[in-house]
């Protein structure tokens, strides 16, 4: 009988493991990686992995598939038939190599600004915006612009952080867990892991979203709210908070800008500003010596309240005077946004209710002493255990950044902020609110090919950080940093290819990306998009974007509309760095950063981009990247830049095993065994803070010691958290015409309305233009579980998950529509219409469509069939969804944050109705197949992976 | 037909996964990880068929479904994610059914797995599986299933703590366990106790030896447990006045920094 069995109980089937870091979504969890004869075989998480701490998601457990994709490109590849056409043929690299340097030489000489360097997903960002620095055009940023901006930058200028990289709650110890906005499968790995912790330990969770899916479904509470009114829900709660006494006034007056005197003075040019003493220190007014004295000095008990008079007899009131007088306002009562957020009134009172129980009733103290910024010491840490995260859902609408803003401001008004159970920074955060680095690049004359004076992205406080010409038009390509998007912290990478096609504000010659989808996902209005690609001058037949280098691993849509393809490699095949100095993998209690190290050699013609970009970076002759006789700075590349760059004396990319002998931390000579010693310790560094460092950060002496000690900060001094934001209003009275800045017409009105130094709701702008009845439902996206972050589609294992999407239709409205489970519906905006299959469901709010994001692929496209789910039933919301506003007032602005400039993806508005009975059965818009590009081989019909080398196809 | 171990020949262990309904997030980490070993290991190879066309269908030995809940009792309407795989019956009839003797209940542990030199593809098995665990590889023409791991589990090149089903060790939510669930002492069978951990389908009689734990009941308010009473904060009663001058009156204090 089979029990008999003898079976083989312990195989091995592996000869080696390497630990490297995953790269297949943005969290950067450790993993283990498992080869055999130098192939991967098993990849698994590395259990002392600050990250992930041993487990892994759906996606990184595919990496192998997606390392042996038939996909990945070959070789570089020259266009040689018409943009889009897949027309390519096979470079060797030398010619590549030498072409970009042909190209980008010749722009760099005439007007670096030409180059228009937009990097996508990349985390190498502290080398790509270096090297765009030394290139000398101001036109670079990544990806940010049209993901999550408006959470950097509101909490950056608010509280000095922000969620996620910047921050993340008190795990251990929070009793009361908000989530705003977070998709199903936002910082995979991590956020997971501490919900099914918080579960076990009988911590409430709510979700705000639209949709009950991924974390929502397990969450204590799901509120369905209603998309783009998420600030009225805070507002509403903030309004209750402060009706009832609820907030912590103790709190407020030490670590915000409550007592801040602003200067209420409506006619001069000064009003809305602090009030300041003759070295420029905000003043307050403080109740025991009954005069006004700098808000900044230790050992004052400043009044929150009141009307005071300067010196100069102009009168002044607290900065939380006006922000209570804002919330206090019946408009943002529950009883008056319930119906516009689709949550009931008596659910908002509640959640006030439990947010003021549990922060004020449920305090811990901690047995930690700690010095605050003063010099006194406190025995206990105590704490309100309350805490949210926020993420796409806040700020992927034109009102992110006010909403986003408030948030953070709930916090602060409960006391939460890096306390236990609170929210808490990641080294090297808290940063001064905003943190001191301007925006560099303005040009006034015609300086050629000179390094920039510092960093691109920057955090402006005023009309004169602006990069904008003498009569107020934009100096970058993507218009960040101007009138239209003047605190635009990471770009506006949506906006290049359009601007570029346009020459607004000038044409450019190179448009150079890497590692973004800019043809197909990665863009708004994908049909204009690829016209704006392969747009030519009337008179010459050339194109308008004359040259576009692109670098990517995999045939995306977007190869087939450049012109020189530099192939990138896996993640697996190279050096990288998760960088102090760009976005670390910090936690609370730890400052970490990591590297990737190839695992596997390629196996193909392909180059790890940064390497690449360090080469061209010689060839150009670039100030860093070439040394006086014309030799190369870094000439083993990546990994001898990692090692021997040094931004400052003594610090370098990475934090870790610095100094000759390898000893030092954050600071110390370049160690050349320090790669060796990171491969060691599986990747990572993890420098621990003393006890003493770890909570109030923002007012934490020993913290801040240590942080300009490391370099994160110049100055030591507290980080104040800023209700009221100055810089919004030096905008506000630009706009009014109070000031030298001359603000172009077109814009005057829509700085003023929303530039407002307190937070705001206001209706997002898609929806205040093209919504009503027409378009009545809103349309949001999110990404699968196992699809986090787009680059999986042609993994064999993942697309048999995800392979197509669908619409999902609140069950109670599509009955309504008629429409049923399984029809094609046909989704309308003003802007154009797609057609796709729905699904009916009851967890999504009333007045609500979803889709996952990113499914829908272009016939061909990653090599697939081009009968693949992906192209036939797959679809993408990007069709309906225009990159520039509806004309207001003559102009059209982009389809973003005023503010910031953030991509805003969900202010989409549609109506939906089902499909002709002859229209079932496939996706709209159709496109041409891609042809398989040359290199590229014919897939394997069957996968059988058992730990060899899965087909190379025929 | 094929026979089970008697009772005096089984060991009184049973290996098996306890599987925490309440913070399944439906993540499909555990399908993946799955796939990705057991393609490898015992099961070698996990075909996919078609794997970049148009139909592609591979074979897996887990799979996540979602399922929305309709309202019952006092627990509203919710999204359910469930994973499913083989739940090492006690009384398996995939097994007794196997002509060939290919399909087998371990005695030293009762994990059921199925010998692939002997199994012929007659998918009898499939039919007699009444939750749907058994995947047939079209490719190899045989039965593939769920082997708790036991290419890991005993693995003497993999370090103790390693020593535990993919799934298990992939799992970010922590909504996996694997143990000894004929010991009334070990930790998997006390979360069944502490959680009411249930059998799927206790009426059909296979015993399933993997149990799933019910969604904890959901809370409205903070207390533990408990749907608590709407709550609503009462306004600042003191002083006169506007709710704004009550305010500023209660604000209006002396705190020192």
């Amino acid at each position: 009988m089979g029990k008999a069995v003898k079976i083989e109980t312990s195989p091995k089937t592996w000869d080696d493991i390497k630990h490297t870091t995953c790269y297949m979504c943005a969290c950067r969890c450790g993993i283990k990686v498992y080869l055999k004869d130098g192939t991967v075989t098993y990849i698994e998480g590395n259990r002392d992995h600050p990250v992930n701490g041993g487990v892994l998601c759906g996606k990184g457990s595919a990496g192998i598939m997606q390392h042996y994709s038939p996909a990945r490109l070959r070789s570089p590849l020259l266009r040689v038939g018409p943009r889009g056409s897949g027309e390519f043929r096979e470079l060797e690299w030398e010619e590549a190599l030498r072409l970009a340097t042909t190209w980008l030489a010749q722009t760099r000489n005439e007007d670096p600004k030409k180059l228009a360097f937009f990097t996508g997903r990349d985390q190498s960002q502290s080398l790509t915006g270096f090297w765009a620095i030394q290139y000398g055009t101001p036109n670079y940023a990544a990806h940010g612009g049209f993901c999550s901006v408006n959470m950097a930058a509101a909490g950056l200028y608010t509280i000095g952080g922000s969620f996620w990289e910047f921050g993340e709650p008190d795990w251990e110890n929070t009793k009361y867990f908000m989530l705003f906005g977070v998709a199903e499968e936002h910082s995979s790995n991590p956020l997971k892991k501490q919900l099914g912790k918080l579960k076990e330990r009988g911590a409430k969770i709510v979700s705000i979203n639209p949709v009950r899916s991924g974390y929502s479904a397990i969450a204590d509470e799901w509120l369905g709210i209603r998309p783009g009114t998420d600030g009225l829900f805070v507002a509403a709660l903030i309004h209750e908070l402060l009706k009832s006494g609820n907030v912590d006034l103790d709190y407020l007056q030490r670590y915000a800008n409550a007592s801040w005197l602003v200067i209420d003075d409506p006619e001069g040019d000064e009003h809305g500003l602090f009030a300041r003493d003759g070295e420029d220190n905000p003043l307050s007014f403080d109740k025991i010596s009954q005069s006004l004295k700098s808000a900044l000095l230790p050992d004052i008990a400043p009044a929150l309240v009141g009307e005071f008079t300067l010196e100069d007899g102009r009168k002044a009131v607290p900065a939380f005077q006006l922000l209570s007088q804002r919330f206090l306002d019946e408009g943002y009562a529950p009883d008056a946004v319930s119906e516009h957020i689709g949550i009931s009134a008596e659910t908002v009172k509640r959640i006030a209710a439990e947010l003021a129980h549990t922060a004020f009733k449920e305090e811990i103290s901690l047995d930690i002493a700690w010095t605050d910024w003063a010099g006194r010491t406190h025995e206990k840490t105590t704490g309100r255990p309350v805490s949210m995260h926020a993420m796409r859902g806040i700020s992927a609408h034109s009102n992110g950044f006010h909403t986003c803003r408030m948030i953070h401001i709930l916090q602060v008004l409960l006391g939460t902020i890096d306390c236990p159970g609170g929210f808490r920074y990641k080294p090297p955060y808290p940063k001064q609110t905003p943190p001191w680095l301007k925006p560099s690049g303005k040009r006034s004359g015609n300086r050629l090919a000179e390094p920039l004076g510092g960093p691109h992205l920057g955090f402006p406080t005023g009309p004169e950080d602006l990069l904008v010409n003498p009569s107020g038009s934009a100096q970058r390509i993507d218009k960040a940093f101007s009138w239209e998007a003047p605190l635009a912290a990471h770009g506006l990478m949506h906006m290049v290819i359009n601007n570029a096609a346009k020459a607004d504000p000038y044409p450019i010659d190179v448009l150079f990306l890497y590692m973004a989808n800019m043809a197909w996902n990665s863009s708004m209005n994908v049909s204009a998009t690829l016209k704006n690609l392969t747009g030519t001058h009337p008179d010459t037949g050339e194109y308008v974007i004359p040259k576009v280098i692109y670098s990517d691993a995999y045939y995306s849509e977007t190869v087939p509309y450049a012109d020189l393809i530099l192939p990138d490699t896996t993640y697996l095949e190279r050096w990288d760095c998760i960088s102090m100095l760009d976005r670390p993998i910090s936690e609370p209690d730890s400052a970490s950063d990591a590297i990737r190290h190839p695992v596997v050699q390629p196996d193909r013609e392909v180059r790890p981009f940064q390497d690449v970009l360090i080469e061209l970076g010689a060839r150009l002759g670039l100030p860093e990247f070439s040394n006086d006789d014309g030799t190369p700075t870094y000439p083993g590349g990546y990994p001898d830049y990692l090692v021997n760059h040094e931004r400052k004396p003594g610090v370098g990319p990475l934090t870790g095993y610095r100094g000759e002998d390898g000893q030092s931390y954050g600071v110390g000579a370049p160690n050349p065994e320090q790669l060796d010693r990171y491969i060691e310790n599986g990747c990572f560094y993890q420098h621990h803070l003393r006890d003493e460092q770890r909570f109030y950060k923002h007012a934490n002496r020993d913290y801040n010691d240590w942080a300009v000690e490391m370099g994160h900060r110049m100055l030591g001094d507290q980080i104040i958290f800023q209700l009221y934001l100055e810089p919004l209003q030096k905008f506000r009275l630009a706009a009014q015409g109070k000031g030298p800045d001359v603000v172009p017409h077109e814009h005057r009105q829509r700085v003023e309305t929303y530039f407002d130094p307190l937070p705001i709701w206001h209706m997002p702008l898609e929806e205040e233009l093209a919504g009503g009845e027409d378009y009545p439902l809103h349309a949001v996206t999110q990404r699968p579980m196992a699809m986090y972050h787009s680059w999986g589609s042609q993994n064999a294992w993942l697309r048999q998950i995800h392979g197509r999407n669908w619409v999902y239709v609140n069950a109670g409205r599509g009955e309504e529509l008629g429409i049923a489970d399984g029809d094609w519906i046909w989704i309308t905006s003003a802007h154009g219409k797609v057609k796709a299959q729905a699904k009916l469901m009851d967890g999504v709010n009333r007045d609500t469509i979803w889709t996952w994001n990113a499914i829908g692929k272009r016939p061909g496209a990653w090599n697939l069939d081009p009968e693949a789910p992906e192209a036939t039933k797959g679809f993408l919301l990007n069709h309906v969804i225009s990159e520039l506003l509806p004309e207001r007032g003559g102009y059209r602005f982009s389809n973003s944050d005023p503010i910031t400039g953030q991509a805003a993806w969900y202010d989409l508005r549609v109506r939906i109705e089902k499909a002709a009975p002859e229209e079932q059965g496939k996706t709209y818009p159709s496109f041409e197949p891609q042809k398989r590009a040359a290199g590229l081989r014919r897939p394997p019909e069957d996968v059988a992976f058992k730990g060899d080398k899965p087909g190379g196809g025929v | 037909m094929t026979s089970l171990p008697t009772a005096e020949e089984r060991s009184g262990k049973k290996l098996g996964l306890v599987i925490d309904l309440d913070t399944c997030v439906g993540c499909h980490a555990c399908a993946v990880s799955c796939k990705e070993w057991n393609t490898q290991g015992y099961s070698a190879p996990l075909t996919d068929v078609d794997a970049y066309g148009s139909d592609p269908l591979g074979a897996w030995l887990n799979r996540i479904h979602t399922y929305e809940v309709a309202t019952v009792d006092d627990m509203p309407n919710r999204t359910v994610h469930f994973p499913r795989s083989c739940l090492h019956c006690e009384e398996p009839a995939c097994v007794t059914v196997c002509p060939t003797g290919a399909s087998y209940k371990r005695a030293e542990d009762g994990i059921v797995l199925v010998n692939p030199d002997t199994c012929i593809g007659c998918k009898l098995c499939s039919w007699a599986c009444p939750y749907g665990a058994r995947e047939y590889d079209p490719s190899h023409g045989v039965m593939k299933k769920c082997t708790l791991c036991v290419d890991r589990i005993y693995n003497e090149h993999l370090e103790p703590e390693a020593r535990q089903p993919a799934c298990v060790l992939a799992c970010p939510a922590g909504a996996r366990h694997y143990g000894d669930l004929g010991d009334p002492d070990s930790a998997v069978s006390k979360l069944v106790a502490q959680r009411d951990g249930y059998d799927l389908l206790p009426q059909s009689g296979y015993k399933p030896v993997n149990k799933y734990l019910p969604p904890r009941p959901r809370r409205t308010g903070v207390e533990d447990g408990a749907a608590a009473e709407p709550k609503v904060l009462e306004p600042i009663a003191k002083g006169d006045g506007s709710l704004s001058d009550r305010f500023f009156a209660w604000a209006d204090q002396v705190l020192t920094r």
